[in-house]
């Protein structure tokens, strides 16, 4: 155990604060690091925001009102909860094992693509499918696509031992630029009128809305998908907890060698939970296309991929806390929305939020190992 | 042949690989130090800001780079002290800074989309910039890629043959036997993290003040992590990571090139050839190091708390 001293207490002074690491770090605190490194995260944006001749009391009102503010604002906070609790889990997954797939931006885009070629061509060649197996077909597509498009990094680490940071991440600019692509030349719809987007999908095929829950207004955009990612988290939860594989995916993340050791198949692993986080993932882009976009575009997400990495953080990679955190992220999306809507700033600003927080979970989580004593100095 | 086309094509590529060339060289200290910094996005887009926007202010290029130098080493510090002084997880940290970069240059450049700025211009050097084909392609450049053109050997020259060199790398392999040489471990890592961000800050000044004058947002397009791949490529030594970097520029520049020519390819593809590049060029790197045993920084990453083994 180390034990810093910071000696206050000189010159006579009778008392000194000690700094000392904790043996057992109370519930409450861990607890409270999350929520304070919010609060905390907040606040420094609020200056950066002040700094930039921006009011931020104003700035976090108009956030406020634009994610919770109405029946509304409330749904439209819950159809930016769904693509960030199923790329989150996924995310989180891969980071169990630490791997660390930063790629679910890209995993997503290959999700879109899947979902949306197969909604724009295949019901008009095989009319006899049904519109409920052609939502079967086509999570299952876009739940594919993820999964190969993770495959291809996760197959270089499992094979090669590429790092597979770089590889995730290059991927995600060029699944972005597949979606261009496809947007701009082969499929672009010539009604466009030379925009950058897609034919509109059949609408017997757009993901359905939920039932009208009763905080929402009747005209909420809220779909089918906010189910798949609860399912999802519960069926993670449970494979996470209570199987044998889970154990050997918490072991390999936890000590390679000892897993090794324990005859653990570690490239087999790798390419199984790249898979199944990349999946995921790809439902996300699925479920937005098809929810809620009903259209492949040029811009299909504002950084899902990138704001699931804080969620599975924050979240400490649980899968039934994960859904709560997405929903606040969800509210800081919509927020940010809404600040460039009333106020002009650029979406990214919650960006610098979403980066703030991160910095204050790290250092909360490790000060939170210390304590502070005051004693009385012996002298 | 071609001498026009391939001069072009150089030039092309040492002006694309230039902004890269610095990121990896800044990377490359940190990464010697043991500190993973994957900010370098971030950092690159906050210098990419700043020194378009102090340069425009001032009048002076310079002093924007220089500003940049300095945005990117205080945006450096903020993952210093998360991952040397509080211990915590450098990926993510260095993650968190790459948000935080790419969110607050996003802010603070809001005004300045698409205003004229100011510029580096090209010096010619005199006598050897007219040497034929070399003098045209090498030294008919603006000041900043005759900086480079000094720093990667100078910071090969520095890391492998000088004595402060050889504590940088001592500390990123061996912390603790550094300690007991009386190395001071955390000034080292604070200093190379340091030095790390201004290089990255300065290579987003080059692509705001040299490349493609102008800011736009998000405007470093994944270069901070394709800087990131190549300190890998380039077993974290400079003279190997100006390879990777020309050619990264090399291949950055065909895509212009290529469409010059009336090749018609999308233009998509055109664009990610870089990234792919960057995919396959770890890839080969990772095999070769496999052979000849070249390792990373054997405590890269790893928190160094004294007292612990």
């Amino acid at each position: 155990m180390t034990v810093e001293d910071m000696k206050v207490g000189r010159g006579g002074f009778p008392w000194r604060i000690r700094v000392e690491q904790r043996l057992v770090r109370p519930r409450w605190v861990s607890a409270i690091v999350p929520v304070l490194s919010i609060v905390l995260g907040l606040l420094t944006g609020a200056l950066l925001i002040w700094a930039n001749g921006v009011d931020p009391v104003a700035a976090y009102v108009a956030m406020a009102k634009g994610a919770f503010g109405s029946k509304y604002a409330l749904g439209e906070t819950l159809v930016k909860t769904i693509p960030l609790i199923l790329a989150g889990l996924g995310v989180s997954l891969a980071f169990r094992m630490q791997l660390w797939n930063i790629g679910a931006e890209g995993q997503l885009h290959m999700g879109a693509i899947a979902a949306g070629g197969i909604a724009l061509f295949l019901p008009q060649k095989f009319p006899q499918i049904q519109p409920w197996m052609w939502l079967v077909i086509i999570t299952a597509a876009g739940f594919a696509a993820g999964a190969l498009w993770a495959l291809i990094p996760g197959a270089l680490k499992a094979y090669l031992n590429v790092n597979e940071i770089i590889t995730t991440l290059m991927l995600n600019y060029v699944a972005i630029l597949w979606v261009d692509y496809l947007v701009n030349v082969p499929w672009k719809d010539p009604a466009s009128l030379g925009f950058p987007l897609t034919a509109v999908f059949p609408r017997e095929l757009w993901l359905p809305r939920t039932p009208g829950l009763f905080f929402l207004t009747p005209r909420h955009r809220v779909h089918l998908g906010l189910l798949f990612g609860i399912i999802a988290a519960i069926l993670l939860y449970v494979f996470v907890t209570r199987s044998k594989w889970g154990f050997e995916v918490d072991v390999i993340g936890r000590n390679q060698k000892a897993a090794r050791y324990a005859g653990m198949r570690i490239a087999r692993n790798v390419l199984i939970v790249m898979a199944i986080s990349g999946g995921l993932a790809g439902v996300a882009g699925m479920a937005e296309v098809m929810g809620i976009i009903h259209r492949l575009q040029h811009q299909i997400s504002p950084g899902y991929g990138y704001t699931a990495i804080i969620i599975a953080w924050l979240a400490k990679l649980h899968p039934l806390v994960l859904p709560v955190v997405a929903f606040l992220f969800g509210a800081l999306l919509v927020a940010g929305d809404q600040l460039q809507i009333s106020m002009g700033l650029p979406v990214a600003v919650s960006f610098i939020l979403q980066g703030l927080i991160l910095f204050f979970v790290l250092g909360g989580e490790i000060l939170s190992y210390y304590t502070l004593r005051i004693e009385r100095v012996s002298s | 042949m071609d001498w026009v086309f391939i001069s072009a094509t150089l030039i092309a590529a040492i002006r694309a690989g230039t902004p890269i060339l610095y990121a990896t060289i800044g990377e490359i200290f940190a990464e010697r130090a043991g500190v993973l910094n994957l900010g370098v996005e971030g950092m690159m887009l906050m210098g990419a800001v700043s020194g378009f926007i102090v340069g425009l202010k001032t009048g002076s290029p310079w002093v924007g780079a220089l500003a940049a130098m300095l945005v990117g080493g205080l945006m450096s510090l903020i993952h210093a002290f998360v991952s040397i002084t509080l211990r915590g997880d450098q990926v993510v940290s260095g993650l968190a800074l790459t948000l935080f970069g790419s969110g607050l240059s996003a802010l603070v450049g809001k005004p300045y989309v698409g205003v004229p700025g100011v510029r580096f211009t090209a010096w010619k050097i005199p006598l050897l910039s007219r040497i034929p084909f070399l003098g045209e392609v090498l030294f008919q450049r603006d000041p900043l890629v005759y900086f480079s053109f000094l720093l990667f050997p100078l910071a090969w020259y520095f890391i492998f043959k000088t004595r402060p060199g050889l504590h940088l790398r001592a500390v990123g392999e061996d912390p603790a036997t550094a300690d007991a040489a009386g190395i001071n471990v955390f000034k080292l890592r604070y200093l190379y993290t340091f030095i790390g961000g201004m290089l990255a800050g300065l290579g987003g000044a080059t692509i705001s003040l040299s490349y493609t004058p102008g800011w736009i947002e998000g405007m470093t397009a994944g270069r901070g992590w394709i800087a990131v791949g190549l300190v890998i490529f380039a077993f974290w030594d400079p003279l190997r990571a100006a390879l990777g970097s020309y050619l990264f520029g090399g291949v950055n520049s065909l895509q212009f090139g290529l469409q010059t020519k009336g090749v018609t390819i999308p233009i998509y593809f055109l664009q990610m050839m870089p990234y792919l590049f960057t995919i396959l060029v770890l890839i080969f790197a990772t095999q070769e190091r496999v052979r000849r045993r070249v390792g990373a920084p054997a405590a890269l990453g790893i928190p160094y708390v004294r007292g612990e083994r």
